[in-house]
């Protein structure tokens, strides 16, 4: 749809019309229903979950990076008292096929399963796997496994897995090449000529990390022989595409797979990809009859689970007038996927969900390759492939400024899309539904005291300490179009969005809401109440929301669960479905009871009752049980079941395929950060002094909630901005592969975090919400332009990585000129600075 | 089996201890850790296992009074002791403070680690009543929260200091 046609389906608030009342529980800070078990050490974690006689899984793993498979012996460890059995990747070539690859060729060739086949790609990848009686029986007995391996050479740098002689990790693909394309958008050759300046930017690094969520990976998985269904209670954030990959894979039909989770502890995108697990746990149910259990170790996730994305940027050139106005930019990515692509390469397009970030360039050029390296694979991660593209843009922009001595503040308001824009159109075609960076910056700037800026530098100075100021501003795509993947492989099947809910009113008048999402923490179950008890009439408490996903409640769709920053556009836009649904329904039944037309009804207090006459009510419970238990007499041709499903679909098109052209996702967050550090002048030490997050996501539903998700979120980027790292040495060993050399900010290390909020409502969605657990990284990005601002006096080193411990800011200090040479301007009359 | 006459080594040993105010007495293998004993043999699972080397303290418990975690302990290391875990909280049916100013303060999203935070808070405040905000932060260095950035564990614990609770 183009913005004339959407400007046109927006409706005006007060033509809306809607159930949901103008004070009512949304938007209020109820108590979460999740809380009281939670607090009691009553959750329910997948690792809780135990049958009689289970068998525990230990996968043998590799010690190699990048080896042959001479052979594997397992006769040892099935001599020991108390195994159950063991797999190798000879049965899981047997049993199994490949997983399907979401690549065109070259990607689309790897060949990818449960157990590494005759190689290892990564250290830590699985190569057999044993069942024994304990935990630690299967330890011992994955130790007593005889795997002889022949080493090959090894890859752990993207650029040089491009190189014609590098050695190649999946030969049925030719090279290291996943997939490439190149995005050409405006008019940038235009731009060029155009240009009062051209800033080039030699390379940029964004490193490699993950959320590294508390829980670990796992399932209890159990085999019916009878029906040949496998039930696996888990912790998969998306079992939908869970399933597409599984079943395929073990050749059986989707609803053989059944996923159920209660409470999961964290999942930030890296519990997607957890399917070459899963089918090998599949495997051993079925074949020792024997319900099996596998939890990852800290070790093994940090070694083998899932990495965020890595990317470097080459070549950036940035056009741009004397003023700061930005005409566009060109850039070369390289993406390392690590040593299997599996969500990837999708990743090669997400991040064009917000090509200009938040700001007004027309012009962008991009040439994106991703490969294969012998590091653990990827997946979605926090930000996923958005926040690798963001900080391109936020370090553009705090360079660009450097460059032309002009004020960041300044450059971003004169380059920011603004709000009498909105809906904004970007250069790709997504729309930008509504947001108001300028403000969002303004307020954000006044939380840290930006006005008296100055003194505290001076201040600073007299502890020979480093002042410096910098901002992030992100947007927080949610709810994606599908269709985007046809950008990547024009022959995937996938397009929209969707996400279903249920709701029902019981026998006794009890409400119950199933959903299809899979929440880890993001209080869905209280967020569905709000919802629910504004349309029915009730409190929270009358309603009951079922804890956790089960594919047997029959209330998913495709793409269920609980990613990419959208629950509150597509789960409560489902919830919301269902409930008027089942309002009309219980309406629809009280006016038989009572003898009127449903529109003489209300819904309040519990009860359906007469506008006019608030004495005539049925409570809840009388509805329930005339349906349900109470019915006869009830007309033939009363169609009413009181328990009603919805599944929400918001309105995409496909992307035009040719132009790469269309609206990528629904909603558009802001997260505008701004970071104030200290640097001490003779060691790189610095700290975090002052910080301010302000956030836009329209319509909370619960502003605690809201707040809680911007505190994570910013932890997170902060984590990595200053620690958190997964490096490897030249032979592909992870060098931190546990909290102990991982270090994730504790305590002690969190500065005081200070919060705005305005609220810019989303014309797009059910209740004016919009998907925000992400952030935008923005926490990475002001941290990079507070430590650039403080070095600035000492040489204008560039901060050209994403992750900068004290040792890297060090180095930027002693020599500022050799991240400095990174940069060139050229002038329009042609004169390099 | 018990360490025999002939001096053979122990692969595991009967260990009593006290759990939430109930006596166990059970046979455990020598090298099992406390924490998996408390999980898979006493069924206890509000206790969880977050890292393999000590640091993210989502086992933490205490042990004879003291807040110690439970994944760095062998479940023969506990023999004879008293051990309170997050199950045991409660008193009288209702929530610790504690507990429930983490839900008034919104400070656990995915509550996996909040048992381990609970268990430390406690030990904090039965030892320093009224700590400073530097003194609730340092006392929940040995536990990671990825969830919450901590802002709303300090802000919660602070509160429970202050018995500013909700009923």
């Amino acid at each position: 749809m183009s913005v004339p046609e959407l400007r046109a389906t927006i409706v005006a608030p007060e033509e809306q019309e809607t159930e949901v009342p103008q004070r009512g529980f949304v938007g209020q800070n109820v108590p979460r229903k999740e809380d009281k078990r939670l607090v009691q050490g009553q959750g329910v974690f997948f690792d809780d979950v135990k049958r009689h006689g289970m068998g525990y899984i230990h996968f043998v793993r590799s010690p190699y990076a990048h080896a042959k498979i001479v052979s594997v012996d397992v006769s040892q460890a099935l001599e020991l008292d108390g195994v159950y059995g063991t797999l190798t990747g000879d049965e899981v070539a047997i049993l199994t096929d490949p997983f399907f690859e979401l690549s065109t060729p070259p990607g689309a060739h790897i060949q990818d399963y449960a157990l590494a086949v005759g190689r290892v790609r990564f250290v830590g990848e699985p190569v057999a796997a044993v069942v024994a009686a304990s935990r630690e029986l299967a330890r011992d007995a994955s130790e007593l496994v005889e795997v002889e391996y022949e080493p090959l050479e090894v890859v752990v740098d993207g650029e040089r897995a491009l190189e014609e002689d590098a050695p190649v990790l999946h030969e049925e693909a030719g090279s290291n090449v996943v997939w490439s394309g190149s995005f050409d958008w405006g008019d940038y050759d235009a731009a060029l000529e155009e240009a009062d300046r051209v800033v080039r930017i030699e390379r940029l690094h964004f490193h490699r990390f993950s959320s590294t969520p508390l829980e670990c990976s796992g399932a209890l998985v159990e085999y019916n022989r009878g029906t040949g269904q496998w039930t696996m209670h888990c912790n998969h954030q998306m079992p939908g595409i869970g399933a597409i990959w599984m079943a395929p894979s073990l050749r059986v039909g989707l609803d053989k797979l059944r996923f159920v989770t209660q409470d999961i502890g964290g999942a930030f995108g890296n519990k997607i990809c957890l399917h070459p697990y899963f089918v090998a746990c599949c495997l051993l149910a079925r074949k020792l009859n024997r319900a099996v259990q596998w939890t990852e170790w800290r070790t093994d996730q940090h070694q083998a689970n899932a990495h965020g994305n890595e990317r470097t940027f080459l070549d950036i050139e940035v056009p741009v007038r004397a003023d700061g106005t930005m005409l566009g930019f060109s850039v070369r990515a390289i993406d390392d996927c690590g040593a299997f692509p599996r969500y990837e390469p999708l990743g090669a397009i997400i991040w064009a969900q917000v090509t200009p970030g938040c700001y007004r360039w027309r012009n962008i050029r991009v040439d994106f390759t991703q490969v294969c390296t012998n590091k653990s694979p990827v997946s979605p991660n926090r930000g996923y492939s958005r926040m690798q593209h963001l900080w391109l843009t936020e370090r553009i922009v705090d360079i660009v400024a450097q460059q032309l001595e002009l004020d960041p503040v300044e450059v971003r308001k004169r380059n920011y899309v603004r709000s009498d824009e909105m809906p904004y159109e970007t250069p790709n075609g997504c729309i930008y539904d509504s947001g108001d960076y300028a403000r969002c910056l303004d307020i954000a700037l006044e939380l840290i005291g930006y006005d008296s800026l100055e003194e505290k530098r001076k201040e600073a100075e007299s502890r020979r300490k480093l002042l410096g100021v910098g901002i992030g501003s992100t947007l927080d795509s949610g709810t994606n179009n599908f269709g985007q993947s046809q950008l990547v492989n024009p022959e995937l099947q996938f397009s929209g969005n969707n996400e279903v809910a249920t709701v029902k009113l019981d026998i006794f008048g009890e409400i119950v809401v199933t959903l299809g999402t899979v929440p880890q923490g993001q209080g869905h179950e209280t967020t569905a109440a709000q919802v629910v008890c504004d349309i029915l009439g009730c409190t929270p408490d009358d309603v009951n929301v079922r804890p956790g996903h089960d594919t047997y409640w029959n209330s998913h769709a495709g793409f269920s669960g609980t990613y990419a920053s959208q629950f509150a556009v597509t789960g409560l836009g489902a919830v919301k479905g269902a409930t008027e649904k089942l309002a009309a329904e219980m309406k629809k039944l009280g006016s038989v009871v009572l003898g009127c037309t449903p529109d003489d009804l209300e819904l309040a207090g519990g009860t359906v009752r007469m506008r006019e006459n608030a004495e005539a009510a049925l409570p809840f419970m009388a509805l329930g049980a005339i349906l349900n238990a109470n019915n006869a007499g009830l007309p033939e041709d009363l169609d009413v079941t009181l328990n009603c499903r919805y599944v929400y679909r918001p309105q995409f098109e496909v992307p035009d395929l040719e132009r790469k052209f269309g609206n990528l996702t629904l909603t558009y967050a802001t997260q505008i950060h701004a970071c104030v550090v200290e640097v001490d002048r003779e060691t790189g030490a610095y700290e975090i002094v002052d910080y301010a997050a302000v956030d836009d996501c329209g319509n909370r539903i619960h502003p605690q909630i809201v707040e809680g998700q911007v505190h994570g979120a910013t932890a997170q980027a902060l984590g990595a901005a200053t620690h958190e790292t997964f490096p490897y040495d030249e032979d592909g060993n992870l060098l931190t592969p546990n909290f102990y050399d991982y270090h994730v900010p504790h305590a002690m290390d969190m500065p005081p975090l200070k919060n705005g909020f305005i609220e810019s409502p989303s014309p797009f969605s059910p209740l004016g919400a919009k998907g925000m657990g992400e952030g935008g990284g923005a926490g990475i990005h002001a941290t990079c332009a507070a430590i650039q601002d403080a070095l600035a006096p000492l040489g204008q080193p560039v901060v050209y990585d994403s992750c900068n411990p004290y040792n890297r800011v060090w180095e930027l200090m002693r020599d500022p000129a050799a991240s400095a040479s990174l940069v060139t301007v050229e002038s329009r009359d042609g004169s390099r600075s | 089996m018990e360490a025999g006459t002939n001096g053979a080594p122990t692969s595991s040993r009967v260990v009593h201890v006290e759990v939430n105010g109930e006596r166990h007495e059970r046979e455990v293998d020598a090298r099992r850790l406390l924490v998996h004993f408390l999980r898979d043999e006493l069924d206890l699972t509000g206790t969880h296992v977050g890292c393999d080397t000590g640091n993210c303290g989502a086992c933490t418990v205490h042990l004879d009074g003291e807040a110690v975690k439970s994944c760095m302990l062998l479940a023969v290391q506990a023999d004879g002791t008293t051990i309170t875990t997050v199950e045991g909280l409660e008193e009288d049916g209702r929530l610790h403070p504690l507990q429930q100013a983490f839900s008034d303060h919104h400070a656990l999203q995915c509550g996996y680690c909040t048992p381990g935070m609970l268990m430390s808070a406690k030990y904090l405040l039965d030892n320093n009543p009224e700590p400073t905000e530097a003194e609730i932060r340092k006392a929940l260095q040995g536990n990671i929260c990825r969830c919450t950035g901590y802002v709303n564990i300090i802000e919660a614990v602070a509160a429970a200091a202050k018995g500013e609770v909700s009923a």
